[in-house]
C-alpha cells in the first residue's frame, strides 16, 4: 500500500494516465469526454490506492523514448530469427535454461526486464526467483550463455537501471 | 492528398496486413513444429504479438486515410498486447516449470528443483482450526 499525499489524488501520474487511456479509447477530445475521463481518472485511483506497492520513481524519464525504440527494433528482429529458426528444417537449435544474476531490485524494474526479454530476440523469462535475485531465461539457441547474460545486461538492464534507480 | 498517392497508400497497407499474416502463421507454425513446451513457448509470444501489430498499423493507416481522422485505438490494443503476452508466457512457462514438464534432451542446465514459498505458520494454524469440529 501506498502513503497518499494528497486525499483527492494519491497516484497522480496513474490518474493522468487514466485520463489519457479514457481519451484514446473514446478517440475524441469533445469537453464532455474529458470531463467523464477526469472522474474516472479521480474515482479509480481513491478506491484502489490501496492495493498498488509503493513505485520507484522516475530518474530519467526521456530515456525511456530511446528505450522503447530500441526495444521495437529488436522485438522485429526477434521476430526475423524466430521466423527464420521455425521455417529452416535444419535449424539447429541449442536450447538452454540460463540462470541471470539481476541488479535491479525493485519490482516494478524487474518486471519491465522480463517482459522486455520475453518480447526480445530467442530468449523468454521463465521464472523469478523467490529472493528476487535472478532470473531463469529460457533460450531458443545458446552458444554462450556468458555472453547471453552480458548482452542482456548491457542492451537492457543498464539503462532501466539508469532511468529507476541511478 | 494528390491522387497518385492512394495506390502508393493501398501497397503500404496490403504490405502490413500480408506481413502481419505471415508472422501470425509462422507463429502458429511454431507452435506445431517445436520440440517441447519451453520452446514452443517462444512462437505465440514474439511474432504473433508482431503479426497482431502488423495488422492494426495497417488499420490505422486505412482509417487515415479514408476517415481523415486519426485513430488511437489500435495503439493502445497494440500496448496492451505488449503488455499481456510476455506475462502470460512468464505465467505459463512458471507453470510447466513447476509441473515438472520434460524439456528437450538437448536443453542444458534444466531447473532441477524450485524453491517453494513457506506458508506461515498463522495460515496453517487457522485453516487447522477450522477443520475442527
Amino acid at each position: 500500500m501506498i502513503k497518499p499525499r494528497s486525499r483527492l489524488l494519491p497516484t497522480p501520474m496513474l490518474s493522468v494516465l487514466l485520463l489519457i487511456v479514457w481519451l484514446m479509447l473514446q478517440n475524441s477530445v469533445a469537453p464532455g469526454q474529458i470531463l467523464l475521463g477526469a472522474v474516472l481518472a479521480i474515482a479509480i485511483p481513491i478506491l484502489t490506492y490501496r492495493f498498488w506497492e509503493p513505485q520507484p520513481d522516475l530518474q530519467k524519464p526521456w530515456r525511456l523514448i530511446s528505450y522503447f525504440l530500441r526495444v521495437i527494433m529488436d522485438i522485429i528482429i526477434a521476430n526475423l530469427q524466430v521466423s527464420y529458426l521455425i521455417l529452416n528444417p535444419r535449424a539447429k537449435f541449442r536450447p538452454a535454461f540460463v540462470r541471470y544474476p539481476l541488479e535491479l531490485e525493485e519490482k516494478f524494474p524487474i518486471t519491465l526486464l522480463s517482459s522486455t526479454i520475453t518480447l526480445t530476440p530467442g530468449t523468454v523469462s521463465a521464472y523469478l526467483t523467490l529472493d528476487g535475485r535472478h532470473l531463469i531465461i529460457h533460450a531458443l539457441d545458446v552458444e554462450d550463455e556468458q555472453e547471453l547474460i552480458d548482452e542482456i545486461r548491457q542492451r537492457y538492464e543498464r539503462p532501466l537501471k539508469e532511468i529507476f534507480e541511478c | 492528398m494528390p491522387t497518385w498517392f492512394y495506390p502508393v497508400l493501398e501497397g503500404v497497407i496490403a504490405f502490413f496486413l500480408v506481413a502481419g499474416g505471415l508472422f501470425a502463421f509462422i507463429g502458429s507454425l511454431g507452435l506445431t513444429h517445436l520440440k517441447d513446451f519451453y520452446m514452443r513457448l517462444h512462437g505465440p509470444s514474439k511474432t504473433t504479438t508482431l503479426g497482431v501489430g502488423c495488422v492494426l498499423m495497417a488499420s490505422m493507416i486505412y482509417f487515415r486515410a479514408t476517415t481523415g481522422h486519426f485513430s488511437f485505438q489500435e495503439m493502445l490494443v497494440s500496448i496492451f498486447l505488449f503488455i499481456t503476452a510476455p506475462v502470460t508466457a512468464h505465467l505459463l512457462s512458471k507453470a510447466a516449470l513447476h509441473q515438472k514438464l520434460v524439456a528437450d534432451s538437448r536443453t542444458r542446465n534444466v531447473p532441477e528443483r524450485l524453491e517453494v514459498a513457506e506458508e506461515p505458520d498463522e495460515v496453517n494454524a487457522e485453516s487447522s482450526e477450522s477443520r475442527l469440529p
